[in-house]
């Protein structure tokens, strides 16, 4: 496989692992005032990510690294012609990090109140953008020899907000499946039932999404060519309907790790579609970054797969096994006992 | 103000500001890393008040450096498009190998530290703090080996109109960014020593809990005096590997107009720019300039009129600063050896002006990293790649004026704000002092798993 490819495939696997992880940290920051009773529901409901919403993060950070490294040329037009974005993600991103450590450290009810709006801004914004930005990405930017032709309000068209509703959505019902698995007791329940709820919803702009990617973007063209291909937003739909499946068995556990796969299975959709684009142009396709004309040198992309093949499967050990460490269920009880707790 | 001028001017406040909490954690998770393994080794409960109330302090700083430092990692592509484009290749690998392997490593293990006291067992414990502190290290290394190669490009050719990696090595190896490594790390470990040291004074001068605060000033004061000497015997070789590379700035950062042989070092000195000469040059020690800058008193030290005015660097901020860190770093070595030689025998009690001294000199290390900062980045102008590219060259061309204006002014004032609650935090837990319920310090001493 030449190395372009490699790296094309390696890039949606970090923005798909991304979303995948960093998602239910944002679900669960949606739904932190929604589910709660409680100001102790609330530190549950934050502490269930505590340990992990950093490591998550450094999916994206590693995401945007490996652009840069892999593919300079398009780490620099997505960067500067999603300037808006990118900056109201990052502020979110900020203030929901923040947010976190500072929430319970004042000693106030106002100081706890504005920090959890924070919370939720931090979630929702970054959830719509990051769909907002990629149904663009899907549909192509517009941009010729002199440059993008676009504002912030031009990304927010019909389909650019259907992706963002979906990637919202998505995040949410991750985000309740984790807090039904996560949580224990009444809060656990709330979680399940509103993750049912949810997922009628989730399922609904799905479909419409898939229909309405057919006449807003090229993303099936590549589908139609190579038919086995389906088998991925096949798979991804298949995972939707086993979410819905395992909760009412009530196997939670099964069903938050069928909505990881649809998530992984969405992205991959888009980017299959894309290939061998990265950012396709809507209105002068010659001037489409491919994943060809954007890369670095050959050189840098064998220094950076030996890295990557090198030291994300320790990441991935590491991580795991801190999953593991932290499985069982936050209760008040364990809130109350660690002083260090959010 | 043009994209170029409002760009920069984003580009230092939001990397100034990253810089105000990096180094505290660089030093600081060491310093408790060390207070962690005493505890674990003596089973001293004083050990562990330690370790909570400093990595209190430690937390509520670390947010600040992560959460300001994905702003960083967005900017190079969002102000910086035709940079990027330009040098990705090769700028980018570091980047990438940073959060690789070592932001996934910190930032795993912190949530590990933070939330898994009784968890995991004590070794586990004390070990995942010595795994942040590695990898906070480990990404100042990186990080400082793309800065360097921006300010002394190494193993790569320009082909197909851009700067291509053709080896990486000599990246890894690039003198210029391996000092540059040593020298941040230790003004890292400067800083989290005067932090240390600043507080402890603070609780000792009101007499506090002073068995915990005597041996946090101890400890603080051993690794200041440690970290003093190595930044100024680093900060020395640097400053002679600015003059091999980068002539044009160390010929700023001293007032150098006229090439000369034997330079000599003038203690007092105003530079008169428009008229390319100093005003006033005296209390000299012959030959002195020339030993510093190549360790040979009779060696040749460029001037500024050697280049094109287009070329040089402002001279007042990098005199100024490169002024002002070296008699700040002087300083430092000395309140460091007063410090030690007081806290061998726990005399500082004895010497309120000399705690109160220490509590003063909190910020000054502080200081002297940002001075350091402007050293070295506004030194490199007009260069963003020394040498190669030229900083006007490097912006966005898609960004407009607008647009960075008021993503600068949203910056300014979004971690204007963080910084006052930040402050406010830390001053509120700093005087707060130590937890006293021993009672849920023996539960978590008891985490054996
Ligand atoms: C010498 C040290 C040093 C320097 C010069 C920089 N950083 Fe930094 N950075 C750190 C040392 C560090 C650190 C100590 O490792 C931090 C601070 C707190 C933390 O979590 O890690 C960090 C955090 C941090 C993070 C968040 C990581 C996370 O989420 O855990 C990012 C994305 C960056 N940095 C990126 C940058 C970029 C792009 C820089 C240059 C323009 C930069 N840093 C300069
Ligand atoms: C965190 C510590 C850092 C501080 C405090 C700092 C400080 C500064 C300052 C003051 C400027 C403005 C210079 C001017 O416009 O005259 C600047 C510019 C810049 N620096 Fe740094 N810097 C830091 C780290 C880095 C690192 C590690 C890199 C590269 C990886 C870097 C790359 C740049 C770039 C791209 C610019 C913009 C172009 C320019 O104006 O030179 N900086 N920085
Ligand atoms: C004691 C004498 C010191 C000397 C001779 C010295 C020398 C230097 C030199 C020559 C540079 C510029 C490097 C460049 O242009 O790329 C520099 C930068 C810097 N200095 Fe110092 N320094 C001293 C003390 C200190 C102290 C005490 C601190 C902080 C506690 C400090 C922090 C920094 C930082 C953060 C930088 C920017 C990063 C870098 O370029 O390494 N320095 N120093």
């Amino acid at each position: 496989m030449e190395y372009q490819v490699l790296w094309f495939v390696l890039w949606g696997l970090l923005w798909a692992v991304y979303f995948m992880l960093d998602g239910f940290d944002f679900g669960t920051g949606m739904l932190q005032r929604l589910l709660s009773r409680s100001n102790t529901e609330k530190r549950i409901i934050i502490n269930t990510i505590g340990p992990v919403w950093d490591g998550n993060e450094v999916w994206l950070i590693t995401a945007g690294g490996a652009t840069f490294a892999a593919f300079p040329a398009a780490y620099a037009l997505m960067f500067s012609y999603l300037y808006s974005p990118l900056l109201i993600i990052l502020f979110a991103l900020i203030i929901r990090g923040v947010a976190f450590e500072f929430r319970g450290k004042g000693g106030t009810v106002a100081w706890e109140r504005a920090w959890d709006t924070a919370i939720f801004f931090g979630s929702f914004i970054p959830s719509l953008l990051f769909g907002v930005a990629f149904g663009n990405l899907f549909q192509g930017l517009p941009m010729d020899e002199s440059g993008y032709h676009g504002t912030l309000l031009s990304l927010l068209n019909p389909y650019g907000l259907l992706t963002g509703a979906l990637f919202v959505l998505l995040f949410l019902e991750h985000g309740a499946l984790w807090l039904a698995l996560k949580t224990d007791g009444e809060l656990a329940q709330r979680a399940e039932r509103l993750s049912g709820r949810i997922w009628i919803v989730l399922f609904v702009v799905a479909v419409l999404f898939l229909i309405h990617t057919a006449f807003a973007t090229k993303l099936y063209a590549n589908f139609m060519n190579t038919p086995l291909w389906f088998i991925v937003p096949v798979a991804g739909a298949a995972s939707l309907g086993a979410v819905r499946i395992y909760s009412t068995f009530r196997n939670y556990g099964r069903a938050f790790i069928a909505s990881c796969v649809t998530i992984v299975m969405i992205v991959f959709t888009g980017i299959i579609g894309l290939y061998p684009n990265l950012m396709p142009s809507s209105i002068a396709p010659d001037h489409s970054l491919t994943i060809f004309n954007a890369s670095s040198g050959i050189y840098t992309l064998k220094v950076m797969t030996a890295v990557v093949l090198l030291f994300v499967p320790v990441v991935i050990a590491y991580q795991i096994w801190i999953y593991r460490i932290f499985r069982s269920r936050v209760t008040d009880r364990e809130i109350e006992d660690n002083r260090e707790a959010y | 103000m043009d994209v170029v001028t409002l760009s920069r001017l984003q580009f230092a406040v939001t990397s100034m500001f990253h810089f105000i909490f990096v180094p505290l954690t660089l030093g600081l998770s060491v310093l408790i890393a060390y207070m962690e393994t005493r505890y674990v080794r003596t089973g001293d409960i004083a050990w562990l008040r330690m370790t909570k109330f400093w990595g209190k302090l430690f937390l509520i700083n670390f947010t600040l450096g992560i959460v300001t430092g994905i702003t960083l990692e967005f900017q190079f592509g969002m102000n910086w498009a035709e940079y990027s484009r330009y040098v990705g290749d090769i700028f980018g690998a570091p980047l990438a190998i940073e959060s690789t392997v070592a932001f996934f490593l910190e930032s795993s293990f912190i949530g590990l530290w933070v939330f898994g006291w009784n968890k995991v067992s004590k070794k586990v414990h004390a070990l995942s703090i010595w795994l942040v502190a590695f990898a906070t290290n480990l990404s100042g290394l990186w990080i400082l080996l793309a800065n360097g190669w921006m300010q002394h490009p190494v193993g790569y050719e320009i082909r197909n109109g851009r700067a291509e990696m053709v080896d990486f090595i000599a990246m890894l190896t690039n003198p210029y960014g391996l000092l540059k490594f040593f020298h941040t790390i230790f003004s890292g470990y400067v800083i989290a020593a005067f932090f240390v040291m600043g507080i402890s004074a603070w609780h000792l001068l009101k007499k506090r809990d002073q068995d915990l605060f005597r041996r946090s000033f101890r400890t603080a004061a051993t690794f200041g005096l440690a970290s003093s000497l190595l930044v100024f015997l680093v900060g020395d070789f640097h400053a002679a590997e600015v003059a091999k590379t980068q002539p044009a700035k160390f010929a700023a950062m001293e007032s150098v107009w006229e090439t000369q042989r034997a330079a000599p070092y003038h203690l007092l000195l105003v530079p008169d720019v428009a008229n390319e000469r100093n005003a006033v040059e005296t209390v000299s020690v012959p030959k002195m300039l020339s030993f510093l800058a190549f360790h040979d008193g009779d060696a040749e030290v460029r001037g500024l009129k050697d280049f094109p005015k287009a070329d040089r660097p402002p001279v007042l901020p990098v005199l100024a600063g490169f002024r002002g860190m070296a008699a700040l770093g002087m300083f430092f070595m000395l309140l460091t050896l007063v410090a030690f030689i007081l806290s061998r025998k726990d005399h500082m009690d004895s010497y309120p002006l000399f705690l109160r001294t220490m509590l003063w000199s909190l910020p000054l290390p502080y200081l002297a990293a940002q001075l350091g900062w402007i050293v070295a980045e506004v030194g490199r102008q007009p260069w963003i790649v020394y040498g190669m590219l030229r900083t006007s060259d490097a912006v966005s061309r898609s960004v407009s004026a607008s647009q960075v204006a008021a993503s600068l002014i949203g910056f300014t004032l979004l971690y204007g704000l963080l910084a006052v609650v930040d402050i406010y935090l830390l001053f509120k837990f700093a005087r707060k002092g130590p937890d006293n319920d021993i009672g849920s310090m023996v539960r978590t001493a008891r985490q054996e798993i």
